[in-house]
């Protein structure tokens, strides 16, 4: 067998991936591991080892909830044959590897810079000198836009190629938000640390990359999470899509001159975002979700006030849903606008809420299920069109199938007791954590030694994936995070092919996608 | 247009009326107060994820804390966190709680510059710049400006350009590769301009401060008019933090001329303008 076959989240030693020869590596990602519909690239990365660089690719198979991971010996020296060349889906991971490794691929399509990180090989490579596509003609002409924007959001640069109004190409540079985080992570410290940068990564996603992060963390030290812990992820994973979802309804009707719209979303956000703030004390919920314990169980008081809010929550919702799907003005910017087709979604590979808006249904919370999403039996809201409308239509929905989640949730809040720390002895005081519910942190367990995770979770946009590998000391040698955007941008590109540039902003409001997810 | 006004109605009124008074519902972790009582010292220290915290005598830096509220439950009678979210001010070293002290965070007026309230006070344009921001100070900044928080109401508000702002709002920890467009889009701002802060990442680096893909060297070489402490900041710090910037502490929410329905409202004592009077609007 040329590969190993995981579970979400499961653990196994790193010397049970296989490491074969790049010719029969490529051979196995195009023609094996690949070969089905439902298979999906969910990681593909470089680590330094042994004098060169191994090349570790991790495919889920959907229809079995099957990780299938293999690798191979590569060394900058030698050039390979790209498999992007024929799996559009690999091209980032592919620039991402030529980017720190100087590893190049033959054939790629575009091996350009993917977001310029402070550990580049080729350091000479500068943000301002980005290779974009030009034509040489007479009629087109570019526009070139950020990374300064003109809301309050975070910078990225997208060059247009354009015949009058409309645009025939467009590219985007990334990288401007890139804080290093990969490399900290490597950086000796506590769990806590640790926690705080995974909650850090994307603040718009706090519990999905943190849930990702835990999930990971507490598999590597052989830690099973309680059932209270199971609940409060579940419910807050359900609660950030709900939010944020809420929030880019506002955003999208504030894109279409809709100002009814754009307020009432907005307002609507705010009880679901302070909730969060009643629960955990911040509105973005970070500090929400540790490994191995939390500070906040869910308790049956707070059962009531969410219920309570969805209460209030709901009808207006509903209603003003209701007058946004059949307001003309609206509908008119929407519908055929920005397309991308189930061809285009599949072959880039395209993730969450940008794959299921055109008919290609990819979810883990159905896929790859984990805390209470096998007893909640997710199935996942899918559209067909893969336009403005229905990624808007997507958004609704799964804005009401979370809440029906959060519904069935409240009726069965376990106890509180669970959440805390189950293995921590009682701390005596005067020590730190007089009360020793809440010394879960202080007290866990290390990762074990010699180890490869990789962990999955869906997030409001999509699915993340945080990757880890621990040296024989049990210290953190690779630590790889991939932000569900890290795939769309490329779906963004192809949507707004032919549409009117002044379409990009809805476009691009409708995708949501994360720029410091992305540049990390 | 009847279910719009449907809509509107069922709304109610949502905007905070007095932004400076309002209470945060939950447990939010605002300013902390440190108590006086004897702990170990080096283990508080210890579990700081942005070493925040200070020995002999504790102390607090609220531009490197993240809120986590991790030292306040390790150390429950030493450190505890009040729902005070004025923490905003001028002077980096204000940020500094210490022990034993609980007075509320004030600027330093004699840093204020007089133009900021010569000019600015009554209209605050501004631009925000996101240099390695995660996105949640962003989403904190936009909520100000939202019907519940209405900070346009006071005139202060975002736009769309540098060249009609009056000041640049910064979040993240400025990336290296955000630096040279944080420089230029200062360059592009007129004169006077302020330089806010939103953000622990933004204040200090926060749990990125020693990260080599940073490039603070832009603060380093220009003075904070305002700091916004937060992770991220909530919109209350934030409207108040300008509020007093602007000098305007005790702000009065203009009166609303109109119902939600449309009829002028009566009010007992109150005159109407003289234009408005016997005027269907
Ligand atoms: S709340 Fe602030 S000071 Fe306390 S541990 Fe967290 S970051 Fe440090």
């Amino acid at each position: 067998m040329m590969y190993v076959s995981v579970k979400n989240h499961q653990r196994i030693p790193f010397s049970d991936i296989p490491v074969t020869e790049y010719g029969a590596f490529r051979e196995l990602i195009l023609h094996e591991l690949m070969a089905n519909p439902d298979d999906h690239c969910v990681q593909y990365f470089g680590v330094p080892m042994d004098g060169g660089i191994r090349l570790i690719v991790c495919v889920a198979r959907d229809s079995n909830s099957d990780i299938r991971i293999s690798s191979c010996q590569a060394s900058s020296e030698n050039t390979y044959p790209s498999c992007a060349a024929s799996k559009p889906a690999l091209e980032k991971f592919e620039r991402e590897i030529t980017e720190l490794y100087n590893i190049q691929f033959e054939g790629h399509p575009w091996n350009k810079p993917v977001r310029y990180p402070w550990n580049r090989a080729m350091q000479e490579q500068r943000m301002e000198q980005y290779p974009f596509y030009t034509i040489d003609s007479e009629e087109l002409h570019e526009v070139g836009v950020g990374p300064v924007h003109a809301g309050i959001i975070e910078p990225g640069h997208f060059r247009f190629i354009c015949n009058g109004e409309q645009i025939l190409h467009m590219e985007t540079q990334l990288g401007y938000q890139h804080r290093g985080i990969e490399s900290l992570f490597l950086k000796p410290g506590s769990v806590l640390q640790k926690a705080t940068l995974a909650e850090n990564i994307a603040g718009d996603t706090a519990v999905g990359h943190t849930t990702c992060f835990a999930h990971l963390w507490e598999s590597l030290c052989g830690f099973e999470p309680s059932a209270q812990l199971k609940y409060s992820r579940t419910l807050a994973l359900e609660l950030e899509r709900i939010a944020i979802h809420t929030g880019g309804l506002s955003a999208m009707c504030a894109d279409i001159g809709y100002q009814l719209g754009n307020s009432v979303f907005g307002r609507l956000r705010t009880p679901v975002i302070n909730f969060f703030q009643q629960w955990c004390g911040n509105r973005v919920a970070k500090s929400l979700i540790r490994p191995f314990g939390t500070h906040f169980p869910f308790t049956p008081e707070l059962g009531q006030t969410l219920s309570a809010m969805f209460d209030r929550y709901e009808p207006d919702f509903l209603e003003m849903c209701h007058e946004l799907f059949k307001l003309p003005s609206a509908l008119s910017r929407f519908e055929k606008t920005g397309v991308v087709s189930l061809e285009q979604a599949a072959e880039i590979g395209a993730v969450g809420v940008a794959a299921r808006m055109s008919g290609l249904c990819r979810d883990i919370r159905a896929s790859h299920p984990d805390d209470l999403y096998p007893e909640l039996q997710h199935t996942p809201i899918v559209k067909h069109h893969g336009d403005v409308y229905s990624r808007t239509k997507v958004r609704k929905q799964e804005i009401e199938q979370s809440l029906a989640h959060i519904r069935q949730l409240l009726t069965r809040i376990p106890a509180p007791e669970d959440g805390l720390s189950a293995s921590a002895p009682e701390v005596q005081a005067p020590g730190p954590y007089p009360h020793s519910g809440h010394a879960f942190l202080h007290q866990s367990p290390a990762p074990a030694p010699g180890m490869f995770v990789l962990s999955l979770v869906e997030g409001w946009r999509g699915e993340i994936c945080h990757c880890a590998i621990t040296d024989p000391q049990g210290a953190l040698v690779c630590y790889k995070v991939k932000d569900p955007s890290f795939h769309n941008w490329l779906a963004l590109a192809l949507a707004v092919r032919n549409n009117e540039i002044s379409d990009f902003p809805i476009c691009n409001k409708s995708f949501d996608l994360s720029y410091c997810g992305h540049d990390l | 247009m009847l279910d719009n006004f449907k809509i509107w109605y069922h709304q109610g009124k949502q905007y905070i009326p007095d932004v400076t008074t309002a209470q945060v519902p939950g447990i939010f972790r605002g300013r902390p107060v440190i108590s006086e009582v004897k702990v170990d010292e080096e283990a508080l220290c210890a579990l700081c994820p942005t070493r925040a915290i200070q020995a002999h005598p504790v102390a607090i830096d609220l531009g490197r804390c993240t809120f986590c509220g991790e030292c306040a439950f390790a150390f429950p009678k030493k450190i505890r966190f009040t729902t005070d979210y004025k923490m905003a001010t001028n002077e980096r070293e204000r940020l500094m709680i210490r022990e034993g002290q609980d007075e509320p965070i004030t600027l330093n007026e004699s840093l204020v510059r007089k133009e900021i309230r010569s000019v600015l006070g009554q209209s605050l344009k501004l631009r925000q710049v996101s240099a390695g921001g995660d996105n949640s100070c962003e989403l904190e900044l936009n909520a100000a400006g939202n019907v519940n928080f209405d900070m346009g109401r006071f005139g202060i508000e975002f736009t769309a350009s540098p060249r009609h702002a009056d000041g640049l709002v910064i979040t993240g920890p400025v990336s290296r590769n955000m630096a040279e467009a944080l420089d230029i889009t200062y360059a592009a701002t007129p004169d006077p301009k302020i330089i806010v802060l939103a953000g622990t990442d933004a204040i200090s680096g926060g749990i990125f401060a020693d990260s080599p893909a940073l490039d603070r060297s832009f603060l380093d070489t220009h003075t904070v008019d305002l700091y916004l402490p937060g992770n991220p900041a909530h919109p209350l710090c934030i409207i108040n933090g300008f509020l007093s910037l602007l000098g305007r502490t005790r702000p009065k929410t203009p009166k609303l001329p109109l119902t939600p329905l449309g009829n002028l409202p009566e009010r007992a004592g109150e005159q109407l303008p003289e234009r408005l009077q016997g005027r269907q609007v």
